[in-house]
């Protein structure tokens, strides 16, 4: 017990100062920066009007008042409202968040489906056409921007084609070509790193091991190559989720998305505060804990990690 | 026999193979398009002629009068793009430049210092490491407005934290090699130590490092751009294009695949050309 103590310990506690840091950067960044009472009334508000909307908010109060009060209204989930929409801002996020969430958990999905099979195989016919082809496909793949990608496929199924819809979330058929957009590329990194994986285990020695005691092929690799070389892929993922974040955003810009990376866009052009800070803690928030997972879940997949600090350099 | 199989272990003397030549080729077509943009277009960026909007490019039912079509307003959509990939370049080198130079001398110090201040620096990375830097670069642009000065001073902050990552180990690495303290026990100030010894010999791996900020750069750049938050009319980027052009995807794909192509190829040329960068200059670097 005490050794996972040990092994888990350090790495919560920085999860948490890491968390913490984000809150006072987007606090100190977003108030610092201008006056939100301007950029809310406009520019022809009348003086006492913008006292009135800097009382009512705490916007005159000195900046560590501010701070305190955020932190530890932050610790009850009271994030404030949303200037904007008049409602709090928590709650705006999470109306957005099924849509968002249904845009991102099927393109991990497709990611894994795409990524870890194609890599398989490249690495298995390593140096044929195939895995030439499949691996210049892949820097397509990580390359091309989510948005350039969404609007080529935009030209080609909806315009071209007329397969499916250019845009909104009414529909069943809406999903497909936002997931894709969403998913290929982060499939593309999957597999250039499944390959690479797969290649370093395929020439360990008890692959050999396995091969010359008579094991078939097609066993070798299901049952001493393939679970070996899943595991880097693993932490993998947590890296790739900010990617993912970031992507949403995007594709959601330009399918037109009612989710959490529009609602961010709009915040943001119109400085409400209080959902920019909800938005960036919960992606920090999410982000970390994915991070702390996957760590931890490293340790239970390869044992050998238990006793060193791993992941921290 | 022998000196047979000895020859063919040998990486073959032909080391550019014809990918490489061709993004070669392609950046140095951009470098020189960035450069001579303003002699190479046919047109202002700005001058709108509304008799010929949304003329089609050669071979689609155009002339050579506007040889990539136009745009909404009658804009020469080859001009515009020739002054999108120089600004799109001019952003991206600022910013590359920034974001080494900040990752470097962040890593230095934090080899330097150890202790606390490592520590403290080290916590930095992992947080800059979990949020998304569009995510963090939405929230500052939104703050603190938008000029272009400001606008290549936040992209130089992406990818600061994989660099001063790199640095810093590459500085401990180098501190504990003789000529690093040689000249330290000669008395020289660590200034001197790191600047005028451990820098020149990092150079290599940080250079190849830039060319992986670059190109990533140029896509951050282009899909702030793209969200209308990045660099601004009258200015053009080639996100800005792209954004203009989904407008008119219906109507004239032209608009929206000029710019789109451009990002594409720049940013496949380039990644290939630090492979191979990375592969001639430093084979330990991953």
């Amino acid at each position: 017990m005490s050794a996972v103590f040990r092994f888990a310990g350090p790495k919560l506690l920085r999860a948490g100062l890491s968390i913490l840091i984000v809150v006072t950067f987007t606090f100190v960044v977003l108030r610092a920066s201008g006056d939100p009472a301007l950029q809310i009334l406009g520019p022809s508000a009348r003086a006492p009007d913008l006292e009135a909307f800097r009382r009512h908010w705490g916007l005159d109060q000195p900046l560590y008042v501010q701070y305190v009060r955020y932190v530890l209204a932050a610790l009850h989930c009271d994030f404030g409202n949303s200037m904007l929409a008049g409602k709090p801002a928590l709650q705006l996020v999470f109306e957005r968040a099924p849509l968002t969430l249904a845009l991102m958990l099927p393109a991990l999905a497709l990611t894994m489906l795409i990524g870890i099979p194609v890599g398989a195989y490249a690495a298995m016919h390593r140096d044929t056409w195939v895995d030439r082809s499949v691996m210049m496909l892949t820097v397509f793949g990580f390359t091309v921007p989510s948005f350039v990608l969404g609007l080529l496929l935009i030209l080609i199924f909806s315009v071209t084609l007329g397969l499916f819809p250019s845009g909104g979330a009414d529909r069943p058929e809406s999903f497909v070509l936002p997931v894709l957009t969403l998913g290929l590329g982060g499939a593309a990194i999957i597999a250039r790193f499944t390959r690479s994986a797969m290649i370093e285990v395929l020439s360990q020695l008890y692959i050999v091991a396995a091969s010359a005691k008579g094991v078939t092929w097609r066993q070798v690799v299901r049952h001493h190559a393939f679970p070996n070389a899943i595991i880097p892929v693993l932490t993998l993922f947590g890296l790739m989720l900010g990617g993912q974040v970031a992507g949403a955003v995007l594709v959601e810009s330009v399918f037109g998305w009612p989710g959490i990376g529009q609602l961010l866009v709009v915040s943001v052009a119109n400085r409400d505060l209080a959902v920019v800070q909800v938005i960036l803690l919960l992606v920090a928030l999410t982000m970390t804990s994915a991070n702390l997972l996957m760590d931890l879940l490293y340790g239970v997949f390869d044992p050998r990690l238990r006793g060193t600090n791993s992941g921290s350099q | 026999m022998k000196t047979a199989t000895v020859e063919t272990n040998r990486p073959s003397p032909r080391t550019v193979d014809l990918p490489t030549l061709l993004a070669v080729g392609w950046v140095l077509l951009m470098l020189f398009t960035a450069l001579a943009a303003p002699l190479m277009a046919p047109y202002e960026i700005t001058s709108i002629d509304l008799r010929h909007r949304l003329t089609p490019p050669v071979g689609f039912g155009g002339t050579m009068l506007h040889a990539l079509g136009t745009d909404d307003l009658g804009r020469d959509v080859a001009s515009r793009l020739f002054y999108s990939i120089r600004t799109s370049l001019l952003v991206a080198f600022g910013a590359t430049a920034i974001s080494v130079l900040v990752g470097t001398g962040i890593g230095f110090i934090a080899a330097y210092f150890r202790g606390l201040v490592e520590h403290a620096l080290l916590l930095m990375i992992d947080v800059q490491a979990s949020l998304p830097f569009l995510i963090v670069a939405l929230a500052m642009l939104a703050c603190f407005g938008n000029s272009l000065t400001l606008f290549v001073a936040l992209m130089g902050l992406y990818g600061w934290e994989r660099n001063a990552r790199l640095a810093r180990g590459l500085a401990i690495t180098a501190s504990a090699q003789g000529y690093a303290s040689a000249t330290r026990q000669l008395g020289a100030h660590p200034l001197r130590v790191y600047l005028r010894h451990i820098l020149p010999n990092s150079a290599a791996t940080l250079l190849v490092a830039a060319t992986v900020t670059f190109p990533e750069i140029v896509l951050v750049e282009s899909g702030l751009s793209f969200l209308g938050l990045g660099v601004q009319p009258p200015m053009t980027s080639l996100g800005v294009m792209v954004a203009a052009g989904r407008e008119y995807i219906t109507r004239a794909s032209w608009m929206l695949l000029a710019p789109s192509l451009v990002i594409v190829i720049t940013a496949v040329a380039v990644s290939v050309l630090g492979d191979w960068l990375r592969d001639k200059l430093d084979p330990t670097l991953k």
